[in-house]
């Protein structure tokens, strides 16, 4: 039997437009002179709300004031997956361009018949359609509600770049106003009629089973409207806030728990011990002079929270069968497809609705606690629950970036270039988000009378990849292999954190080719450059080395000095480069540092550099203090004393030069900086100081060690 | 018991348990919700808020003590609906990415500037020592406060 491929295969359309093809699931063109976007995407801080709204504008050719933002949510905004990655622009971003040059096309094919004129005889200026010969009408005369109801074609190209008024421009952020205003503007602020506050119970540690509590210790506390208990899954409802958090408090002085967990020792070589699945990722042999000198160097880091600054919170409820939930969900779907197996019931009678929270860095708690407000939701029908996890909740349950372990080894040849490069690391599975393999990713599923269990544990695949994010250099060696050994069983839960993999192995890339250079007595620019082809890799580090003053050879004073580091995010995305400043007090303090950054074209330059900034700043915190501390059985790092981060005392001056490329297609910025800053402020330590520091993070005790 | 907080300006009569912080008291009696909770712990400034001028943790503080003094909230700096000029700051800097941090650094930052209207960079950065940004917009939000001070100062 044959196929014919051509006909069986839609046409591929842009981003996400591809498996959501209905232009109205996209967008409205409203009557009354506005435009509503439905974004499958959600605004988790890094400003995609205000780039989709730019978008928007400049393919209708209306004024940014007219777009409306629709809140993500399961009812009718189209199913983006996750919003993760730094994806957003290339999947929905270029979805909602197409769809809007689409919609335009068919306004003007009606502003042609009923101005009887040619196409080519219309202008657009904010929504008013014009004819060279004088009559004119306006899109909100023109529109229909059948209008958009029909699949995109793809026949219609967006835009050309000349022709840009809104796309490249720093448009202001849409949610800064109200939220300097104190404005309501998160899941946290939802204050619903007649609404209860929940708290959840959580185990002392991991697994742990709640084996005794009375429970009318706890009802009699004045405002406790319910306990909720099932299996150890452990709540409490209370008219007020304060009497939630009284009820919690009582809980957990009163309840028992059996504790099995066992934690590894603190040192994250834990894992070259554990049992792994091991697979070479790349593997290259070519023609390369006889090697001289060999360099081996092991890399390392412990396991780091994302610490979101508001803790994890829901609103949810129950009634008729039927659930609504107020979530900051990354990934409103697949938490629902999680959600419908947990509660038993069918996904279309779980509605989720997306409102921002304080920001993530990757997947938190935002999924758990929808669960848990619904599970809460459930005991009390018909009055929405509000639960919010407690700061040590955030801090014990949240999943963590993964610890990882890297060595490296390497051969110089007699011109002091590499002949000969591998890369092996070790860590645990980079992704636990909802609607996993199999099994549900929902940390309350786990704890039920009759649990859930969790999903196997696992990476995104490459190119992007997980723990392997980063791995292969985008340096051209002739000879190189990378091996992947990916440890499944996860003593302490992980998941996505902003750049997975990538912030570790681009680290111990860039520290290694700073050892290298060394070793071959070059300048860590050139000796990056020596190794390069990629043009737009050059650039970078060429225009951060321009930028901060890069001196070839320039070598530290004993207490000051500065590094560089490179990477391309996922081998894929953005280009960014980083220069370092750093000085040696009582702790080591980063107090400058640069960027220089390619992302293609840049929708909006502003938030392009807002968010490298936040990059590089959160990237110095998590390499100079972060580290998840546990003992044998409980994580102990519960609050902001025991997981210090950078401070308004501490923070860098940072500075970051834009490479706007408008002819290359935009590529996501939330995650670029953070490898390519560890590695420099790793090798402005060594430039400053001679020594070189390969586990992070770089605390005083380190330095002090490594200079003893 | 039955409390009477002067909160912006105006009287307001609350009931509450005298432990209770203040913090719920404004964002669940009063419906201000632009004072938020982070750690309940004074730990992070997310709550920050003025008492008598003062910055002061409202999850750390509890509603009796707060009772007959002078309370400033986020929603109530602006004036004659003219945004506080450390607010247009925020915005023209865009210091924000989340900006769950942003209204407990305005007030940490107003109590500093109306005590010290010149301060130095030094001492607005120990000012925001009770403060946490997650996000890493201390750059953006150093540039707003010395921006806003500027401006003050005219
Ligand atoms: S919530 Fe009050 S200091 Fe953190
Ligand atoms: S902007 Fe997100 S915590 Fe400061």
């Amino acid at each position: 039997m044959s196929q014919r491929s051509d006909s069986a295969q839609p046409r591929q359309l842009p981003g996400s437009l591809n498996t959501n093809r209905r232009l109205d699931r996209w967008l409205k063109i409203d009557r009354d002179g506005t435009v509503t976007v439905f974004p499958g995407k959600v605004e988790i801080g890094q400003g995609i709300l205000t780039a989709l709204a730019q978008i928007a504008a400049e393919e209708l050719d209306v004024a940014l004031e007219r777009i409306r933002l629709a809140p993500a949510a399961t009812s009718y905004s189209p199913d983006e997956g996750v919003t993760s990655g730094s994806r957003s622009i290339q999947e929905g971003g270029m979805a909602l361009r197409q769809a809007a040059a689409e919609a335009r096309d068919l306004l003007l094919q009606r502003a042609a018949a009923r101005l009887d004129v040619s196409l080519e005889q219309l202008t657009v200026a904010d929504g008013q359609v014009t004819a060279r010969s004088g009559g004119s009408v306006t899109y909100w005369e023109l529109t229909s509600d059948d209008l958009l109801a029909r699949d995109a074609t793809g026949d219609v190209a967006p835009k050309p770049l000349a022709q840009h008024a809104v796309i490249g421009t720093s448009v202001p952020r849409r949610d800064i106003p109200a939220k300097v205003t104190g404005a309501p503007s998160y899941v946290h602020d939802l204050d619903l009629p007649d609404m209860l506050h929940g708290r959840i119970v959580r185990p002392p540690s991991p697994g742990a089973q709640l084996t005794a509590l009375d429970e009318a210790q706890v009802r009699e506390i004045p405002g406790v409207v319910a306990v909720v208990r099932d299996g150890s899954f452990l709540g409490v409802i209370a008219e007020r806030e304060e009497q939630a958090i009284r009820a919690l408090n009582r809980c957990q002085r009163i309840a028992q728990w059996r504790e099995t967990a066992a934690l590894p020792e603190p040192d994250p070589r834990y894992l070259l011990r554990a049992d792994a699945n091991s697979e070479v990722i790349s593997e290259k042999s070519g023609d390369a002079e006889r090697a001289t000198t060999t360099l081996e160097a092991e890399y390392a880091r412990p396991f780091v929270a994302h610490a979101s600054l508001g803790p994890s919170c829901a609103v949810a409820r129950f009634s008729d069968g039927r659930y609504t939930v107020w979530t900051h969900s990354q990934s409103i779907y697949p938490l629902r497809h999680d959600m419908s197996k947990v509660l038993g019931v069918a996904q279309e009678h779980i509605v989720i609705t997306h409102v921002e929270g304080a920001g993530c860095y990757g997947h938190n708690g935002a999924d758990d606690v929808a669960l848990d407000a619904a599970l809460l939701a459930r005991g009390v029908p018909g009055r929405p629950v509000r639960v919010q996890w407690m700061r040590e909740d955030e801090f014990g349950w949240e999943p963590f970036g993964s610890a990882m372990v890297v060595r490296m080894s390497a051969q110089l040849d007699g011109e002091g270039r590499i002949a000969n490069w591998t890369h092996d690391l070790w860590s645990h599975g980079h992704s636990t988000r909802p609607a996993g393999k199999d099994g549900v990713n929902l940390l309350g599923a786990w704890y039920l009378e009759r649990p859930v269990a969790a999903a196997t544990p696992g990476n995104p695949a490459l190119p992007a990849g997980g723990s392997h994010r980063n791995a292969i250099p985008l340096y051209d060696f002739p000879n190189q292999r990378i091996t992947n050994h990916l440890v499944l069983k996860a003593p302490l839960r992980t998941s996505a954190l902003r750049s997975l993999g990538g912030h570790v192995n681009v680290f111990a890339i860039e520290s290694f080719m700073d050892e290298l250079a060394a070793t071959a007595r070059a300048d860590p620019v050139e000796f990056r450059l020596r190794h390069l082809k990629d043009a737009r890799a050059r650039a970078v580090i060429e225009a951060v080395a321009a930028k901060a003053g890069w001196r070839r050879g320039e070598k530290g004073d004993g207490a000051r000095g500065r590094g560089i580091g490179f990477a391309r995010y996922k081998n894929l995305g953005c280009y960014v480069a980083v220069i370092a400043d750093v000085e040696m007090g009582r702790e080591i303090a980063v107090r400058r540092a640069w960027a220089a950054v390619d992302a293609g074209l840049a929708i909006n330059p502003d938030g392009v550099i807002n968010q490298i900034e936040g990059g590089m700043i959160q990237s110095v915190s998590w390499t100079l203090k972060e580290r998840v501390q546990y003992d044998r059985e409980r994580v102990v790092s519960r609050n902001w004393e025991d997981y210090p981060i950078l401070t308004f005392e501490e923070a860098p001056e940072v500075e970051v030069v834009l490479i706007n490329r408008p002819d290359q297609p935009p590529l996501g910025t939330g995650e670029g900086a953070q490898g390519p800053t560890a590695a420099a402020v790793a090798n402005a330590i060594y430039n400053a100081m001679g020594v070189r520091l390969r586990d992070m993070p770089f605390t005083r005790d380190r330095v002090l060690a490594a200079l003893a | 018991m039955a409390i009477t907080l002067i909160i912006n300006g105006a009287e307001h009569g609350v009931t509450a348990e005298t432990e209770t912080p203040l913090l719920y008291v404004l964002r669940n009696e009063l419906k201000l919700k632009g004072t938020r909770f982070g750690c309940g712990r004074g730990q992070c400034g997310a709550c920050t808020v003025l008492v008598d001028g003062k910055a002061v943790q409202s999850c750390d503080f509890p509603v009796s003590a707060a009772a007959g003094k002078s309370i400033t909230t986020i929603e109530g700096i602006a004036t004659d609906g003219r945004l506080h000029p450390l607010q247009q700051a925020f915005i023209a800097e865009q210091a924000a990415q989340c900006g769950y941090c942003v209204s407990g650094i305005i007030m940490a930052a107003k109590a500093l500037l109306d005590a010290k209207p010149r301060a130095s960079e030094c001492e607005i950065r120990a000012a925001l020592k009770g403060n946490l940004c997650r996000c890493g917009t201390h750059h953006r939000i150093l540039r707003a406060i010395r921006r806003a001070a500027e401006e003050m100062n005219r």
